[in-house]
């Protein structure tokens, strides 16, 4: 279709290629060796820290010069080394917002053609195209923000496909959308023609569309290299161990409901939850009862006729939702339908525009309000705590210990030394006690903002999309806290997209849709 | 895609791209005259004025320009809404004047360093009534601007560096990105236990919170701006940035208006130099 | 932009006895021009709420003292010595300075087109120092030095923007040593200690700044 205008497929050489950052002491990629012939579509895997990354911004010639770090071998498309091939490849970020880079949406297309001096005329007949290519219709002078996520991840292709480039880098395009934004985001790829190079955890919804599986290991060199079906039929469990989703896979988590009932490993495979899909409202199927609360106790916190929304505007009205102890809920939905902020009135962040959040005399006891969003910020450490999407806003010290002191100090906790290094220990983080929180990887900041909650040992748990973009090991430590908190007698309260998550941890279900009232579904 | 559809898609886009200029010319004739052309207008326009520290150069500009402003059909409200900051500072700065400045002529009231005198009350009444009569105009002028039309006028008429300019831009549309962040980071302290007092020390962390934010999406920012060929040698501009006769009546205009005023006040004798010490 | 590597970067700040000098050291990188952008973006952002949260207390202060208000301008001057302590680059204390001042003045500013004036004064006089050390000194000391460059240009130009000049020379001798202090003070060290704690944090890695605190040059 946009096909009328890409340029000649790239083929990519690396020879004993390697990448150290200025600032690191080792190379993230060393020894590279990798031919990738034109038109072929990669998936590109590896453990975190594997030099996934690195490897797309070389491709993309943007890793920079001797001021930003040292280069090793050499990388090539088309023989030419890429450092001086800006443009050839184009390179899509994961974090929708950072590619956005103009304030209009035609603005933001034209962006790169302009770069690589594309005469005018030319520029707005590739715009329309591009833009057409990835089924984004709307104005060109359309405010960039009001874009949903995933819109916005097709307008970053759009800009890339613009550039006419022979090679298409997408690095984790998916990992911030919805169902329906990575659907169309996918739908997108699969209409261009040019060398594809694929960096994603999600390995399932991208099967269809790539036709060679290419594994990178942490130490230099390929754990594997083949057809998808070869390389997870033979690799497979090594993948697994690195933290890789491997298709058909599904990680086991232990759900042991206080009480009679019995322990159950529950997996967050579709097949073995019988015929439910998480987003359906379906009850859930073969489970066995739950039971972790009598129904005598009070909800610990009841949401009735909730409206939230931004700036004084709703987007949502009258939410009614139970959060009860010994239940893990979800909160399932499009995005921008207000789960987030929803999910910030149950935990005493915002204030509803209409309707009452209130928490139970039990759980409000020793606070002024029954109301928790009018509680000091200190009484909500023991009673709510709630993850961030971005686990970096939660960070307000300098070390990681010192973070998870944070709250300890707030509560008057006894033996706060203990209990940090029994955290440390526990979420694998003591060999990074003295780091800066900012500085630590993806994972394990996102460790750490789960332990900063836990540390006050809140009765509630709200977690605000706790997986995404986590590999299958990261993911899987997250699901067990979760659990563990919920089975030992507490509340949690997810806002997520995640199928997986929603098979291990939904032992309830709110869909909020973007035009109908949301109403829970009983599991 | 045919091409067809593709020069029909261009087509319309032109259309409405020219029909929202129109429009918003029609409610604001500020935004039909270059960005570029206004910032000059609103520099030359400025010198004059400072040359001299007197009421009646100041007075007579700022007295056409709101003749001018309302016969343009620029309200009273939108006025008011662009220079509100101005409007309650100008006194302040006559204040200052009126207690410190030289003293000369009769002295009426004298109290450690503080002087009122003929000279102080003259100086501070000219004082106010320039501050109001540079800034009124020349935020009217630039404080609605689009930064885009700013910095397609800056890089491609006045030839500044591109990539400084586009760079500027980028940074600029990440403004609104740090509004949301704010609200995040500031309940994310509140989750943390943090955030009850609004006390200095929980306003700073929350500003170097922000500030660390920033940089990050500026790093990622530069990442997306390369990952498009940014800086990859010359570059060619999507929209042309012209100037039209129109410009050119625009900064005429304000020139003319700073030079005419300062005419009036040499003719009348107000004139007084910027440090003549005119009133001793 | 080119792709060299035949060359080591200089980070060192002290002036190193080297006899070829490496020909990237000024040359703009983007990822400098966009941090140093944001930069003048968050700091315009600052000065925007400067002119009013300090304002009550300040412009009354400046106003009915006879210059004590200058203790307090410091935070003005930031934009300069924070952009050139971070970036390192010639031109990277007035662009910073002056896209602040840009910013705050479009978004609602007291002194109108004359705050470009001031931003552009302000940036040139905290250039001016790291100029004198040939852009190899970065330390506390010449924060606190481009902090009092910046006040002094400030003042200069105030005397003509604002009509100073015709000020006794008691208040315009309270002034100069009020906005020095501040320019010291608000503007250098805070200045030095703000780029070292965004350091720490990570933010600054590709820096030559933030790789040194946090050990990794």
């Amino acid at each position: 279709m946009n096909a009328s205008h890409s340029s000649r497929p790239a083929r990519v050489v690396a020879s004993g290629w390697g990448w150290r950052h200025a600032s690191r002491r080792l190379p993230a990629v060393s020894g590279l060796d990798l031919v990738i012939e034109p038109g072929e579509r990669v998936l590109l895997l590896g453990p975190s820290g594997a030099g996934k990354s690195t490897l797309l911004a070389g491709l993309a010639g943007i890793l920079g010069d001797s001021e930003d770090g040292a280069e090793a071998g050499a990388l090539t498309l088309d023989g030419a080394p890429a450092a001086r091939q800006r443009g050839r490849a184009g390179l899509v970020l994961q974090d929708p917002e950072a590619n956005t880079i103009l304030p209009t949406l035609g603005d933001d297309v034209a962006f790169g053609c302009e770069n690589l001096a594309v005469p005018r005329d030319e520029i707005w007949r590739r715009v329309a195209r591009s833009l057409d290519a990835v089924g984004l219709r709307y104005p060109l002078d359309r405010p960039t923000a009001h874009l949903s996520g995933g819109e916005r991840q097709r307008l970053a292709i759009a800009g890339v496909l613009a550039m006419s480039p022979g090679l298409l880098l997408l690095d984790e395009p998916t990992a911030n959308l919805d169902h329906a934004g990575a659907a169309e985001v996918r739908r997108a790829v699969a209409q261009t023609r040019t060398t594809l190079v694929v960096v994603d955890h999600r390995v399932d919804e991208w099967l269809g569309l790539v036709d060679r599986v290419v594994v990178l290991e942490p130490a230099g060199g390929l754990i594997a290299d083949g057809p998808p079906d070869t390389v997870f039929a033979r690799a497979g469990s090594a993948l697994e161990a690195a933290g890789v989703w491997v298709p058909g896979s599904h990680p086991l988590v232990s759900r042991t409901p206080p009480g009679p009932s019995p322990s159950s490993l529950r997996s967050s495979s579709p097949d073995e939850t019988s015929d439910e899909t998480p987003d359906e409202s379906s009850p859930r199927g073969t489970l066995g009862p739950v039971c972790r609360s009598s129904p005598a106790d009070p909800p610990l916190v009841t949401a009735a006729g909730v409206a939230v929304g931004h700036g004084g505007r709703a987007v949502r009205k009258d939410v009614d939702l139970e959060v009860r102890a010994g239940e893990s809920l979800v909160i399932t939905g499009p995005n921008g339908v207000g789960k987030t902020t929803f999910a910030f009135c149950l935990a005493g962040l915002t204030s509803p525009l209409e309707g009452e959040v209130r928490a139970s005399a039990q759980l409000a006891h020793g606070t002024r309000s029954p109301h928790p969003h009018r509680w000091r910020a200190q009484q909500l450490l023991t009673r709510i705590g709630t993850v961030f999407q971005r686990p970096e806003h939660q960070f307000v010290a300098r070390s990681v210990r010192d973070e998870l002191a944070v709250g300890p100090r707030l509560v008057g906790a006894r033996d706060q030394s203990a209990l940090v290094d029994e955290l440390l220990e526990r979420l694998r983080l003591t060999h990074l006690a003295h780091a800066h929180p900012c500085t630590l990887s993806g994972g394990e900041q996102r460790r750490l903002s789960v332990a900063t909650v836990l540390a006050t040992a809140p009765r509630v748990l709200v977690l605000d999309e706790p997986t995404f973009g986590q590999d299958r090991t990261t993911w899987t430590e997250l699901a067990e806290l979760v659990a563990a908190h919920v089975d030992s007698g507490g509340a949690a309260v997810s806002v997520t997209h995640d199928d997986d998550y929603v098979r291990v941890l939904g032992d309830r279900r709110l869909r909020l849709e973007a035009t109908a009232v949301a109403q829970a579904v009983r599991a | 895609m045919t091409g067809a559809t593709a020069s029909a898609a261009e087509a319309s886009t032109a259309a409405s791209a020219e029909a929202s200029a129109a429009s918003n010319a029609r409610t604001d004739p500020v935004a039909a005259v270059n960005p570029l052309a206004l910032w000059f207008a609103a520099v030359l326009y400025s010198l004059p004025l400072l040359t001299s520290v007197d009421i009646v150069s100041g007075g007579t500009s700022l007295g056409v320009w709101l003749v001018l402003f309302t016969a343009l059909g620029i309200t009273p409200a939108t006025i008011v809404k662009r220079t509100w900051p101005l409007l309650l500072a100008a006194p302040l700065s006559g204040l200052s004047m009126l207690l410190y400045a030289e003293p000369g002529g009769t002295v009426h009231v004298t109290w450690w360093l503080v002087t009122v005198s003929d000279n102080s009350i003259e100086l501070a009444l000219a004082i106010t009534v320039r501050v109001l009569a540079i800034g009124v105009p020349t935020l009217v002028a630039l404080v609605g601007i689009d930064p885009t039309r700013l910095a397609d006028a800056l890089a491609q008429i006045a030839r500044l560096p591109a990539r400084f300019v586009l760079g500027a831009l980028a940074a600029v549309r990440l403004a609104g990105v740090l509004a949301a962040d704010h609200r995040s980071l500031a309940q994310a302290r509140r989750a943390r236990g943090l955030s009850d007092t609004r006390s200095l020390t929980g306003w700073l962390a929350l500003a170097f919170a922000l500030l660390v934010t920033a940089m990050r999406r500026g790093t990622m920012l530069a990442t997306a701006m390369e990952a498009r060929a940014f800086g990859s040698g010359e570059r060619t501009w999507a929209r042309a940035s012209r100037l039209t006769r129109r410009d050119a009546v625009v900064v005429a205009l304000a020139l003319g208006i700073a030079l005419a005023a300062v005419g009036l006040a040499l003719a009348t004798g107000t004139y007084r130099l910027v440090g003549s010490g005119g009133g001793a | 932009m080119t792709h060299s590597q035949n060359h080591t970067p200089s980070t060192e700040p002290s002036p190193a006895p080297t006899t070829t000098r490496p020909p990237t050291r000024f040359r703009w990188r983007t990822l400098d021009i966009v941090i140093a952008a944001v930069l003048g973006v968050v700091i315009g952002l600052l000065f925007t709420f400067w002119n009013f949260a300090g304002y009550a207390g300040f412009m009354a202060l400046d106003a009915l003292t006879p210059g004590f208000g200058g203790l307090v301008a410091g935070v003005w001057l930031l934009g300069g010595v924070v952009g050139a302590l971070i970036i390192r680059k010639p031109g990277a204390a007035l662009f910073v300075e002056l896209l602040a001042a840009v910013v705050s003045m479009l978004l609602g500013s007291q002194w109108a087109v004359e705050t470009v004036y001031s931003g552009i004064a302000q940036g040139l006089g905290a250039e001016a120092v790291f100029l004198l050390s040939r852009y190899r000194r970065f330390g506390v000391g010449a924060a606190v030095l481009a902090g009092i460059g910046s006040a002094l240009f400030a003042w200069t130009l105030e005397l003509f923007l604002s009509g100073n000049i015709e000020m006794s020379s008691q208040f315009l001798v309270i002034y100069l040593v009020c906005l020095v202090v501040s320019g010291a003070v608000l503007a250098g060290l805070a200045g030095w200690a703000l780029t070292r704690a965004l350091a720490r944090t990570g933010a600054l890695d590709r820096f030559a700044a933030g790789r040194e605190v946090r050990g990794l040059a």
